[in-house]
């Protein structure tokens, strides 16, 4: 299938069935045990700083684990997995003293090791295709937020940085084959809009079209963004995008984000996704969230017609994902409503002239 | 939560180095600490976008937005509003797009340097994801007339959505507002050009909303505030009117149009609209003797006001009399120990009185919601003392008991449930009003957060009766234990008993027939002893209503076969269907107020009051006559007011169709080769058994494909435009009777506006009847052929057929009427429906229908089944979910 097919394949099912997503990464790589040598490889083999820890750098250095990886959620009844990218920008990758070109490389293969694992699911089961996001993280710095604390007005990036970042990371995953590009964990919606600003550019630059999917982070009970934004304010300041869907993941488990995607479902006019943690981290920062617990829980919301994709966020494994594509199995996805056009402005609250 | 919609907004320019001169010297001086002060100032006095202007010559403009913009997302009770980018220079606005995570607005761009740049520059706001000024502003310079702002706003919104993605909605045109009564001849028709501009903008360009900077328009008397503020508040009123929806210009510089002395605003109308050459002269001559004075307000001399403060505040709240209220409030504020005294002795007292002779059936009504507004007045001028006094005291305000109350989610109408509130409130009730359209989570997290006492439901449209029953589900999935009481015109006992009380044990849910009963059952249930009464009783009741209708069993029914075998089947051989005048859609907005009013029944207008029975008999009725001859001195006063100052806009789409029957289906075509569909009405069947007469269903009277030609029509009409700012403004002077009759008022002219469209199209547009003529009085008994049946009524109460009817008349576009997410229409005073012509087409109500039906009907519209139960669930005669 050419790529243009396969996103058609993509907004098709989409209006069939409830999509899945895949589990956590983080976690499964750390129970590999690998150490810096693996992290390493050949080609980082004296590089001056450590790298253990860098998970994004496998894709170069240990491309079978993150192939078993995918396999193991696609085999769990994935239709979409993510590229282990999610911290692949100059930025991010700063910290490990790591370059542009690497960075580059890093989202090129990437791509390329999890079409090539979508690829041969599809010919095994060519009535399920898979698909392939392209994982476009946070940042670890933040456009809004101050830097300093007696300083209310210093930021440590400037939006131009972070534009510049994001175009390297967008257009070597384009090029390394995703089906769509996945801007999650957002805590800071101008990073965001920064995002997807340098998709609408290098679109216009000649780049192929693809289908953008933003997925934001509620961070506690507030009912907030990090940044401080409602859930309806962070949907009208990405709805120029006209994205695939908007959704939600992280911090939250299924129970407390239950109001905030019912919230998403009713105003946006759009697909809604959703993939919780499993539940909260106790006190050692592990999830203790069963699959069935979490997959009750969202069986629920597609009984509710509340989403049209589901996955998961921090610790959930395949089991989890296996449990959740079942509870979602035969419920139809949610109906994309259509509203009133109305100019709709945020700030950290919405605001509506009819 | 915070989820304002608006329909006008107000800029402030506070924080505008151009337009406040404190601001810019804060800037200039770099005293951001200051600055930010203006700001959340501004936001704290309600602004809801705040316009940040660096644009001065000293300032490095770029710093300085980014700077401003950096610090104030920082502070979250001024983040909480979306900014205005305010700057002539494009690396200014683009450098503040880069500083906000919200969807901002930029103001502002134009054609001044031609279309490449104009169109770059907006595909750049757009990938920020904001929205934008635009100036009518082009090459040649600004647009001075009407036709030049329009023909210049016309190109740029050509451009915006067909070149650069811009969504309609997201575009601001700004026409240029210039200085009037200069003295320069050439300047006189300034105001005049741009009120009509906006006209021609907001009808030929839709979507896009219409700003300007007001302050411009009175340059020529600076110095002189009140003329100023009257010029500011005569322009406003009439570009509102005329559709601008967004203004920069500080509150303080604006009167209420109303309070304007007569004289002053003849004069200064005369200078907006350029309705005579000495204009500009005629308002210099009064101008002076208004420099630093207030008006003064006419008195009329009545022997009520001789008696004692006491009975004067007594006399004022019996006959709904606001004229002295204030000042008999202040006069028995002074004379008391507290203000609370106030309340609790005379103006409680009075509101004793007015609630007994309501009790005795001795006042109506409208004469109550009429008291209750001078008891808000009176409040109102208390609650500053009561708040002081509670400070020094440490005094907590005491209520009888606390309800929330909101009209459900997808429903916009709440004329009742705003009865229903001033009623409680007028009993000492504190009521949490949330508005329409109100989420069931909205609704019971706002319930948990005020710890309220009653939850009360209100809506008018059916699906309303589903969204009170989730909401009762979800008090149940809570845990709630709070009493719910339902409301509004669908709503019933049976509706009640059946589907809402079974799902909620917690505590009682009842029905209230009208707002009269309002208050017997708020307190009853209030009441630690009354209230285990009151429930049982009720319990009891809605069992006997469950078993009733289990007991009597449905009545037969036929299978959807068996129905549609005993279809109306006429003799179409007879005779020969009236082709209409044109086919396709038009938009109809010639017709004035005036027109419509022969049109009005004016019956359901005392009901919309609770007063039942028929106009104009009621006038003389022997219990309701005195309450109906008040409310119809009171809303005949209102419509004259209403007429002449044209409150309210009418619009209308209407469209016929080439059509046939298939089956059950009406088939529309593209033309008349009736080769290609564009469209397809479903209609619903009658399955009752019937001893004589056939199983109607709309497709019977469309002629079917093998019979030949005929067509179909449809319309959507609304005299809602204005509708809101208006009840609005009565409102906000806590004047809800007026803002309840504004609202009846507008109904009735959709209704009269409906009516008489539908004689145009018999005699003319349709054409089927051209020479028709029947009274008023016949037209309302609905004697003439051929009927306008609207989805979501009796004869088809499938509310999501509007949407396929909406999308032929584009009636958004055409009548500026939308549908909201349960398909009710917005605003609310609106009617659609189609036509059909046959001469034996008749109103009829489809009654309860079969699974087999509804599979049929899911199959033919493409639903799945639970789709088809939930917008039939009113008329369907199983449970849905079994067999």
């Amino acid at each position: 299938m050419k790529r243009s097919e396969r996103i058609g394949a993509l907004k098709a099912v989409a209006k069939q069935r409830i999509l899945i997503l895949d589990g956590a990464w983080g976690a499964m790589i750390q129970r590999k045990g690998l150490d810096e040598a693996d992290f390493r490889g050949a080609r980082f083999a004296g590089h001056p700083d450590p790298l253990k820890g860098n998970n994004d750098i496998l894709c170069l250095t240990r491309p079978d684990i993150i192939t078993e990886l995918l396999d193991a959620f696609y085999a769990a009844g994935a239709d979409i997995c993510e590229t282990n990218t999610f911290s692949a920008t100059v930025i991010a990758q700063d910290d490990y003293k790591l370059g542009e070109a690497d960075v580059r490389d890093i989202n090129f293969e990437g791509a390329r090791i999890a079409r090539a694992a979508a690829d041969a699911w599809t010919a095994k089961t060519p009535e399920k295709p898979r698909f392939v996001a392209g994982s476009i993280g946070p940042l670890n710095k933040m456009l809004s937020m101050s830097s300093d604390v007696n300083d209310p007005g210093a930021r440590s990036v400037v939006f131009d940085q972070v534009y510049e970042a994001y175009k390297t990371q967008i257009r070597a995953l384009n090029e390394g084959g995703v089906d769509l590009y996945l801007i999650e964990t957002i805590t800071d919606t101008l990073n965001c809009k920064a995002a997807l600003k340098a998709i609408a550019d290098l679109e216009a630059e000649g780049l192929e079209r693809l289908p953008v999917w933003i997925s934001g982070t509620i961070t506690d009970k507030s009912g907030r963004t990090l940044s401080g934004q409602t859930v309806e304010a962070f949907w009208n300041s990405v709805r120029h995008a006209k994205p695939f869907a908007i959704g939600l993941n992280c911090a939250l488990g299924a129970a407390l984000m239950r109001p905030h995607i019912a919230e998403l479902a009713r105003i946006a006019d759009t697909l809604v996704a959703a993939y919780p943690n499993a539940g909260l981290p106790n006190a050692f920062g592990e999830y203790d969230e069963t699959p069935e617990e979490t997959s009750s829980m969202l069986r629920e919301w597609a009984e509710s017609g509340l989403v049209n994709l589901l996955g998961g966020c921090c610790g959930t494994t395949p089991a989890h994902i296996s449990a959740i594509a079942e509870a979602a199995h035969g419920n139809p996805p949610r109906v994309v409503p259509s509203h009133k056009p109305m100019m709709r402005l945020s700030g950290l609250e919405p605001f509506e002239l009819a | 939560m915070t989820n304002q919609t608006a329909t006008f907004v107000n800029i402030g320019e506070r924080t505008n180095v151009t337009g406040s001169a404190k601001f810019r010297k804060m800037i200039t001086e770099d005293r951001y600490a200051d600055a930010i002060e203006v700001a959340r100032q501004q936001v704290e006095n309600g602004a809801q976008i705040i316009d940040v202007n660096m644009d001065e010559g000293m300032l490095d403009g770029v710093e300085a937005m980014t700077t401003f913009l950096n610090l104030i997302a920082a502070e979250p009770d001024i983040a909480r509003v979306p900014v205005m980018i305010d700057s002539s220079k494009w690396e200014v606005i683009e450098a503040g797009l880069k500083c906000v995570q919200g969807k901002a607005v930029v103001n502002s761009i134009s054609l001044k340097e031609g279309e490449a740049p104009f169109l770059k520059q907006a595909r750049a706001i757009r990938s920020y994801g904001a929205a934008t000024v635009v100036m009518a502003f082009d090459e040649k310079g600004q647009a001075e007339t009407a036709d030049e702002k329009f023909r210049i706003c016309k190109r740029a919104y050509d451009l915006l959505t067909e070149k650069a993605g811009f969504p309609p909605e997201d575009i601001i045109f700004d026409p240029n507002i210039f200085a009037v009564a200069t003295g320069i001849e050439e300047h006189n028709g300034y105001a005049r050009a741009f009120i009509d501009a906006v006209k021609r903008i907001r009808t030929a360009l839709p979507g896009a909303h219409v700003s300007g900077g007001l302050s411009n328009v009175s340059f020529s008397f600076r110095g002189n505030e009140p003329v100023r503020r009257a010029m500011h508040s005569v322009f406003l009123y009439h570009a509102i009117k005329a559709g601008m929806d967004m203004a920069i210009v500080n509150a303080g510089q604006l009167d209420i149009y109303d309070d304007i002395e007569p004289d002053l605003r003849e004069r200064v109308e005369d200078v907006i609209l350029n309705r005579r050459d000495d204009a500009t002269e005629r308002l210099l001559e009064i101008a002076e003797q208004y420099r630093g004075k207030k008006g003064e307000s006419q008195k009329k001399d009545l022997a009520w006001r001789d008696k004692p403060v006491r009975e004067r505040l007594s006399h004022a709240l019996v006959h709904g009399i606001t004229e002295f209220i204030e000042q008999d409030t202040e006069e028995a504020r002074v004379a008391a120990e507290r203000p609370l005294h106030v309340i609790e002795g005379p103006l409680m007292d009075g509101m004793n009185i007015v609630g007994d002779l309501f009790g005795d059936g001795r006042m109506f009504l409208p004469q109550v919601v009429k008291s209750a507004r001078v008891m808000k007045q009176a409040v109102a001028h208390l609650l500053p003392y009561m708040e002081d006094e509670k400070e020094r005291l440490g005094l907590v305000g005491k209520s009888n008991g606390k309800v929330i109350m909101a009209t459900v989610k997808g429903d916009v109408h709440d004329i009742g449930k705003n009865i229903v509130g001033v009623v409680l409130q007028c009993n000492g009730y504190e009521v949490i009003d949330l508005g329409v359209m109100v989420p069931a989570e909205r609704i019971l997290d706002e319930a948990e957060k005020h710890d309220v006492d009653i939850v009360g439901l209100s809506g008018l449209i059916t699906p309303s009766l589903d969204e009170m029953v989730f909401v009762a589900s979800e008090m149940q999935r809570r845990k709630m234990d709070l009493p719910l009481l339902i409301g509004g015109a669908t709503t019933s006992p049976a509706h009640t008993a059946v589907k809402i009380e079974p799902g909620y044990k917690n505590a009682p849910t009842l029905h209230v027939a009208d707002a009269s009963r309002a208050v017997g059952v708020v307190s009853s249930l209030l009441s630690e002893t009354d209230r285990p009464r009151v429930w049982e009783k009720t319990k009891a009741k809605y069992e006997r209503i469950r078993q009733s209708r289990a007991g009597g069993g449905p009545k037969e029914r036929l299978s959807i076969a068996d129905a549609r075998a005993n279809a109306f089947t006429p003799d179409w051989s007879g005779q020969n269907g009236a082709p209409p005048s044109f086919t396709g859609a038009r938009t109809i907005d010639d017709v004035s107020l005036e027109d419509v009013l022969t049109y009005i029944d004016w019956t359901p207008f005392f009901m919309s009051w609770d007063l039942k029975g028929r106009y104009p008999q009621i006038l003389d009725d022997e219990k309701r006559g005195e309450a109906a001859r008040g409310l119809w001195r009171d809303g005949q006063a209102m419509l004259d007011r209403l007429v002449a100052e044209k409150w309210l806009r009418l619009k209308a789409a209407v469209g016929f169709w080439p059509a046939n029957a298939d089956g059950d289906d009406i088939v529309l075509w593209a033309d008349e080769d009736r080769a290609s569909e564009i469209a397809r009405f479903y209609s619903v069947r009658q399955q009752i058994k019937k001893s004589e007469g056939p199983n109607l269903a709309l497709a019977d009277f469309v002629r079917p494909v093998s019979e030949g030609a005929d067509w179909v029509g449809g319309f959507c009409v609304t005299a809602g435009h204005g509708e809101l700012e208006k009840s609005d403004a009565f409102k906000a002077a806590h004047d809800d009777y007026s803002a309840i009759m504004v609202k009846a008022l507008a109904d009735r002219f959709a209704e009269g506006f409906a009516e008489m469209l539908h004689q145009r199209v018999r005699r003319e547009l349709w054409g089927y009847a051209p020479n028709e003529a029947f009274s008023s009085e016949e037209l309302i008994a609905e004697k003439y052929a051929g009927i306008r049946p609207a989805p979501g009524y009796p004869a088809q109460p499938d509310h999501t057929e509007k949407e396929t009817l909406f999308r032929l008349l584009d009636a958004p576009a055409r009548a500026g009427v939308e549908l909201t997410s349960s398909f009710a229409m917005t605003p609310p005073a609106s009617v659609s429906g189609l036509y059909f012509s046959h001469p034996e087409s008749r109103y009829f109500a489809v009654g309860r229908i079969e699974k087999d039906q509804v599979e049929d009907y899911a199959r033919r519209k493409g639903w799945d089944l639970r789709t088809a139960e939930r917008w039939l669930g009113p008329i369907l005669n199983y449970a849905p979910g079994t067999e």
